[in-house]
């Protein structure tokens, strides 16, 4: 039964947008700094791109419901950091980046995309402002060569015509990441730094202690949830993973809450299903190289307000010009949730009568709704305001019935 | 992983268990832990005729959909409808309240039970799970 359905196990692209070779197709797959404490939990390992990482450690829906209830700790060290530093960092910014970068203060952090020339996506990014002249870019781990390569080739261009160099690095073997989410995360994250966590506001960091080692901590995540990333060197990785999550053999994550433990590490399947009832995009799915970012429903990280030139100014002005005229994009992402327990899962076509409208992008079963979701790009013309939909989802030859509904499926209160 | 010697196997990873003329039906705990939580079981009606090697139902994960093959010829009997309310008890006991769907299989020409060839005994199969990585 196994062989059946390729189980898609990771929303990882198979082939990668943009013509670069995916690094796990040219290399076995590299672990993290914290590859033995994974083993230890006893995690089930997967690759994904080009990384060994845990896909979960027990159950992966106690994994996702305990950072709902409590918190998860997930090792993100396959994610890309790369530094953009020197007096023009934030004008280069600018110019490669949708976002108004430069106008960030120290410790700010803003969700922004780097976009091709046509508008397209190339790779939805954070950047954190760590100092005047240091911003912190973090990557999607399968295209982190490409947004350094683009990085280097845009902050080059601009520096010379700017107010000063640029210098691009990539930070990610020099980095690990460790994120701690959920409603428990700030208490157990103080106890372990004398950063003032009550001060360090959604989308801010600060560079400060964890369990002794130094690091740079932002209130930021891909969960829903509240909670904070933790940057620190690999060496550091293990003991503040250990300082977070004291126990050292396999958890049963559906022990985590009040009276339970306070924090269970947590796996990409969970990581996967918690960002899509948050509503948030996955580069591959939602986001690629053949999605402007008003198809994505995120036009607002285009800051077309922002002084001179940026890489895919024209082309998004234009569509944004469109779109203010009546002529918008010509899908919109929309979020499904199925009548049936059949699961709308990523390509699926979107119907409406016998009229395919649309394909599901991501879907799951939802853990906090009790019934599958899924994100769809749906032709702009069968999107009608509130009486949008239902539409049918195409599971394996038998039409199944979902409801229109508004992102995200899931606030935290 | 748990391969219980009294039952057989198939290379899609169901179990099959005999007793007289009924087969009982599940997939494997190595099945199970691939697959993840297990969240919906679609099994086939009572009463429906499925074939050896033939697809006869869902089983819907996290993280994906497989077909669930029948291992023998034969009539359902039964379904599991536990699995309705607790889908997670493939995961939790999958030769035991895990189990699937019941197929009456005609007795041979000798009352023996016929069970179709190329099942495979415990040991095959863990063999073949171990070869899988």
């Amino acid at each position: 039964m196994l062989n059946a359905y390729h189980a898609r196990v990771t929303s990882q692209p198979q082939s990668s947008p943009g013509g670069a070779t995916p690094r796990s197709d040219i290399r076995t797959p590299r672990g993290t700094p914290l590859r033995s404490v994974h083993e230890r939990l006893g995690a089930t390992m997967t690759d994904f791109a080009g990384w060994l990482m845990p896909l979960r450690y027990g159950s992966e829906t106690a994994e996702h419901r305990a950072v709902r209830s409590a918190a998860g700790l997930f090792d993100l060290s396959h994610m890309g950091e790369i530094t953009v530093t020197g007096p023009g960092a934030g004008a280069a910014l600018d110019y490669a980046l949708t976002g108004w970068l430069s106008r960030l203060s120290v410790g700010q952090a803003r969700y922004t995309m780097l976009c091709a020339p046509d508008g397209g996506i190339l790779d939805d990014l954070v950047v954190y402002r760590q100092a005047a002249d240091r911003f912190l870019v973090v990557a999607n781990a399968s295209n982190t060569s490409v947004v350094l390569a683009e990085l280097g080739e845009r902050c080059a261009t601009v520096a010379s015509a700017a107010e000063g160099a640029a210098t691009v690095t990539d930070q990610t073997d020099r980095t690990a990441l460790i994120a701690i989410q959920g409603p428990n995360a700030s208490r157990v994250l103080a106890d372990h730094t004398a950063a003032a966590l009550g001060s360090v506001r959604y989308y801010t960091g600060v560079h400060a202690d964890v369990a002794g080692s130094p690091a740079w901590i932002a209130r930021t995540g891909y969960t829903g949830e509240d909670g904070f990333e933790i940057f620190c060197a690999p060496e550091d990785a293990d003991h503040v993973w250990k300082a977070l999550m004291p126990a050292g053999g396999p958890v049963d994550a559906s022990t985590a809450g009040p009276a339970g433990q306070a924090v269970v590490p947590a796996g990409l399947a969970a990581r996967d299903t918690l960002r899509l009832e948050a509503g948030m995009p996955l580069y591959g799915n939602e986001l690629g190289p053949d999605v402007t970012p008003f198809e994505a429903g995120l036009g607002k990280v285009v800051r077309l307000d922002k002084p001179g030139d940026f890489v895919g100014r024209t082309a998004l002005a234009k569509l944004a010009a469109d779109a203010a005229s009546g002529n918008g994009p010509g899908r919109t992402l929309v979020g499904l949730v199925a009548r049936s327990r059949r699961v709308p899962r990523h390509g699926y076509p979107v119907m409406s009568g016998d009229t395919e409208v649309g394909t599901v992008t991501s879907g799951a079963p939802s853990p906090t709704l009790g019934t599958p979701i899924a994100m769809a790009f749906v032709a702009g013309s069968a999107v009608t305001g509130e009486s949008t939909g239902p539409f049918g989802v195409d599971i394996r030859g038998r039409i199944e019935t979902a409801d229109v509904v508004p992102l995200p499926f899931y606030r935290k209160e | 992983m748990s391969v219980p010697a009294e039952l057989h196997y198939t290379e899609e990873h169901e179990w099959v268990s005999v007793s007289g003329e009924v087969a009982t039906i599940g997939i494997t705990d190595y099945a199970a832990s691939a697959l993840g939580d297990v969240v919906y079981v679609n099994l086939p009606a009572v009463d429906a005729a499925v074939t050896a090697g033939e697809p006869c139902g869902e089983v819907e994960s996290t993280k994906s959909v497989s077909d669930l093959f029948s291992p023998v010829d034969g009539e359902v009997t039964e379904v599991n409808e536990e699995l309705d309310d607790d889908p997670g008890l493939v995961n939790a006991e999958p030769y035991g309240a895990g189990w699937m769907f019941r197929v009456r299989i005609p007795a041979g020409p000798g009352g023996e039970t016929a069970l179709p060839p190329g099942l495979l005994s415990a040991t095959e199969y863990e063999e073949l799970t171990k070869s899988a990585g």
